[in-house]
């Protein structure tokens, strides 16, 4: 179950841990591409902070960057961000199925328990 | 910090569901996610005791786990660190979760909610940022349209 485990998660998952760089990521989900300056907008922070936020997003590959003169257009990579999904769902399918099965045992138990007037 | 939470109404009353999930016999008939046996279940339930559980899937590959009681109350709640390991190993170093598990009595029998946290202990270290779970929810509904609880 845990072989999936890899560096990859981690990058994924630390990247993820700042706020500022998930509304990055929103962001981006939803305008496709933006510049920097755009991405930067809604922050009360230098573009030289925004600029380290998007290098960690770079480094684990949950966005690309491509410069046109002077403008840089960062877009959306969306692997990383299934995989890390797909590593929580199968903690959410182990976990639900598991809880189905014992709900249908315990409730089995409950129907011969009342049968036998406990 | 990544977690799983679930919230499940049963039809039994706590204390049958707590036996459900706590005695070895119990464990055999739901552990594992899907129809695959259950190859051994052992249980010391008390604070300090240990689980030890192995279960064959229906592709043939064999996982345990394993994990301490952390908080033992009858038939209301149920704590435990939660690890993979293979042979007796653990699987990852350091990776180490934790499941949380209230039982609540209700007209109809048990709510539980099943909450499986502290996933990603390397990712959560790195923040003392709240809400974690909430926004990666979000995320995931912009990136899929499975839903996850």
């Amino acid at each position: 179950m845990v072989n999936h485990m890899d560096r990859q998660l981690d990058r994924t998952f630390a990247a993820l841990m700042d706020g500022t760089r998930r509304a990055i990521l929103a962001h981006l989900e939803r305008d496709h591409s933006a510049s920097v300056s755009e991405l930067a907008k809604p922050f009360a922070i230098k573009l030289p902070a925004v600029m380290k936020h998007l290098d960690v997003l770079h480094d684990a590959g949950l966005i690309t960057r491509s410069k046109a003169g002077r403008v840089v257009t960062v877009r959306l990579r969306h692997e990383p961000m299934r995989e890390a999904m797909d590593w929580l769902r199968r903690y959410e399918r182990f976990w639900s199925t598991s809880l189905d099965r014992l709900a249908a045992y315990a409730e089995r138990r409950e129907a011969d328990a009342r049968k036998k007037g406990r | 910090m990544t977690s799983l939470t679930l919230v499940r109404r049963i039809r039994a009353r706590p204390a049958i569901v707590f036996e459900a999930l706590t005695a070895p016999d119990g464990i055999a008939q739901w552990w594992g996610p899907d129809a695959g046996p259950v190859l051994l279940a052992e249980t010391d339930v008390r604070i300090g005791g240990r689980f030890r559980v192995r279960f064959r899937m229906l592709d043939g590959t064999e996982h345990e786990s394993t994990g301490e009681y952390l908080e033992v109350a009858e038939s209301k709640r149920l704590v435990m660190s939660w690890q993979w390991t293979s042979g007796g190993e653990p699987e990852e170093a350091g990776e180490v979760s934790r499941v949380e598990i209230d039982l609540k009595g209700i007209d109809a029998g048990t709510e539980i909610t099943f909450t499986h946290t502290r996933l990603r202990t390397e990712a959560s270290r790195a923040s003392h940022e709240r809400g974690w779970a909430g926004a990666l929810d979000k995320l995931a509904r912009h990136f899929s349209t499975e839903r996850i609880s």
